[in-house]
């Protein structure tokens, strides 16, 4: 069932990117939508993760009963204002380049020998996994506001930035699709949402920087790494392992890409 | 589960402004789960919003309100560090009650 | 309330025991609003039943009204709804959907000192006109607006 479903999806987003927009049913269409955006901002029950992230970055929990408090985001220890923005980054104790939810990974195993390993194969939405959409919308909103400044000095960020360019530029599945077919042009939409150009540094803020956001559609805190699979769901490649390599590498070329363009407005509430 | 409600309420010296979000699925009844069973209604059905103990407002929901509802009210007085609480009840008896320090 | 009034409500049941009693004009609609939520006037399936069970009779209108909602919503399950009432004495308001598989959305009693004046979120199944309900000095009045559902693009 679920598979027609996305089939359907992609057949009309298909059709979508061929038709030439009708211009001016599509001006009244997009202020009514603007406006209808407009009115949820206010009220965004994204707040609600973000208590319980706040709650969970300060709770003893896990096998070492530790809190989060000495997680280093990249910051130092424990400092969370300004962290997001500066997400992907290379850390010198895993020696990778990690995201945030990679990272809060290592910190909860580290910290509170809570195993990463099982975390990341559990289901969006469950478990650990809830308690990490949390986290993630209380440490994001502790940066809004801010303007990305994702680094790229260390040797590491630079190849990361190049494998994400690579990857998402890259075309292949059953329909030739990769994440450039929707977000690699200007004025492109599909039925009614516009679709920004992700290789643009004005639309990478505007895009990178809204997630994570609470999904209207369905109720769910969506961090980085459930959009990032749920894009690959979209254009039929097989599922990317949670804080994988080329999750990592997309989000570093699309922060890279967002650097001094706009502010971090995640959460961010959407369709 | 029933989260804690997220309150704010502020003064403006003549009135006090409520928002407030709730944490509930407010489930219609109305949709299947993937063996077509339905899944049960279960969703807020009253709530109440107090200010030191006067009732302000109180509402009845059904389950055409969104998931994770938001209400925003306002009342006329209210000061800085007044007490204003939201409590709810929904269709199996689960409730809730929060409180906020007027800002 | 009265224990007996508790009872009624107690052995109402799917029927809406309630619903009997107001529509034989025994219990006013107001009396069934206090006793606790009002399933009779959520269960209605049309607007008729609705108002009949809110006790709105034939609303008028009113320009001192205001439904605050897009005139587009990019999902359904989440529309933004504010009505704003500049009537005095407004002491109840309620968000109707036309086409919903229920009209009644949600209803607020305002007692003296809060004015009408509320915002909350409703579900719409499809493009459909929502009424905002007022009942103010005891009269009660209606506005509505037709909001547009759409569906919005794969991932948001």
């Amino acid at each position: 069932m679920k598979s027609r479903k996305y089939a359907v999806c992609l057949g009309v987003s298909a059709l979508a990117l061929m038709v030439p927009t009708l211009p001016a049913l599509a001006d009244a269409t997009s202020d009514g939508i603007a406006h209808y955006r407009e009115l949820l901002a206010e009220g965004n029950p994204a707040e609600l993760w973000e208590m319980r992230g706040e709650e969970l970055w300060r709770e003893a929990r896990g096998p070492k009963k530790a809190t989060l408090e000495q997680c280093d985001l990249g910051q130092g220890a424990g400092v969370v204002k300004g962290a997001f923005v500066t997400l992907p980054r290379y850390f010198a104790d895993t020696k990778r380049v990690q995201d945030l939810e990679s990272r809060l990974l290592t910190c909860m195993e580290t910290l509170q020998g809570i195993p990463a390993a099982e975390v990341a194969a559990t289901p969006f939405g469950k478990g650990e996994q809830e308690n990490i959409e949390a986290l993630v919308a209380w440490i994001s909103a502790e940066s809004r506001g801010m303007q990305f400044n994702v680094p790229t000095s260390h040797p590491e960020e630079k190849r990361m930035y190049e494998v994400g360019k690579r990857a998402f530029h890259f075309r292949g599945g059953p329909h030739d699709f990769g994440c450039v077919t929707c977000h690699g042009d200007d004025g492109k939409r599909i039925r009614l949402q516009d679709l920004p150009n992700l290789t643009q540094p004005a639309d990478a803020a505007r895009g990178f920087g809204a997630w994570p956001a609470y999904r209207v559609s369905s109720g769910e805190l969506w961090s980085m790494q459930r959009r990032l699979n749920d894009c690959f769901r979209q254009q039929r490649f097989p599922y990317p392992l949670y804080g994988s390599d080329v999750t990592i590498a997309l989000s570093t070329y699309l922060g890279v890409t967002a650097n001094g363009a706009g502010e971090s407005i995640a959460p961010a509430i959407k369709r | 589960m029933a989260g804690p409600m997220r309150i704010r309420a502020a003064s403006n010296g003549t009135e006090t402004e409520v928002k407030v979000l709730m944490s509930h699925e407010m489930e219609t009844g109305q949709r299947k789960d993937p063996s077509g069973a339905l899944i049960p209604a279960h969703h807020i059905t009253e709530l109440t919003a107090t200010h030191n103990g006067r009732v302000v407002l109180s509402g009845q929901f059904g389950p055409a309100v969104s998931k994770n509802p938001y209400l925003q009210f306002r009342f006329k007085g209210g000061a800085k560090g007044d007490k204003v609480t939201v409590s709810w009840v929904d269709n199996k008896g689960d409730k809730r009650s929060d409180e906020v320090v007027v800002s | 309330m009265n224990t007996q009034r508790r009872q009624a409500l107690k052995s109402g049941g799917a029927l809406g025991l309630f619903g009997v009693l107001v529509a034989a004009g025994l219990v006013t609609a107001e009396e069934a609003r206090a006793a606790g939520w009002d399933k009779p006037a959520f269960d209605a399936k049309t607007m008729d039943d609705a108002l009949k069970a809110l006790g709105a009779g034939k609303p008028g209108e009113s320009s001192d009204i205001m439904l605050n909602a897009p005139d587009i919503a990019e999902n359904g399950a989440v529309v933004p709804v504010g009505v704003k009432s500049s009537l005095p004495g407004t002491e109840f308001i309620a968000i109707l959907i036309e086409k919903n598989p229920s009209m009644l959305a949600a209803s607020f009693t305002l007692p003296d000192g809060t004015p009408g004046d509320i915002s909350t979120r409703v579900k719409m199944g499809q493009t459909s006109s929502v009424y905002a309900l007022v009942k103010a000095d005891g009269k009660y009045f209606m506005v509505s607006k037709e909001i547009k559902v759409t569906l919005g693009g794969c991932g948001g």
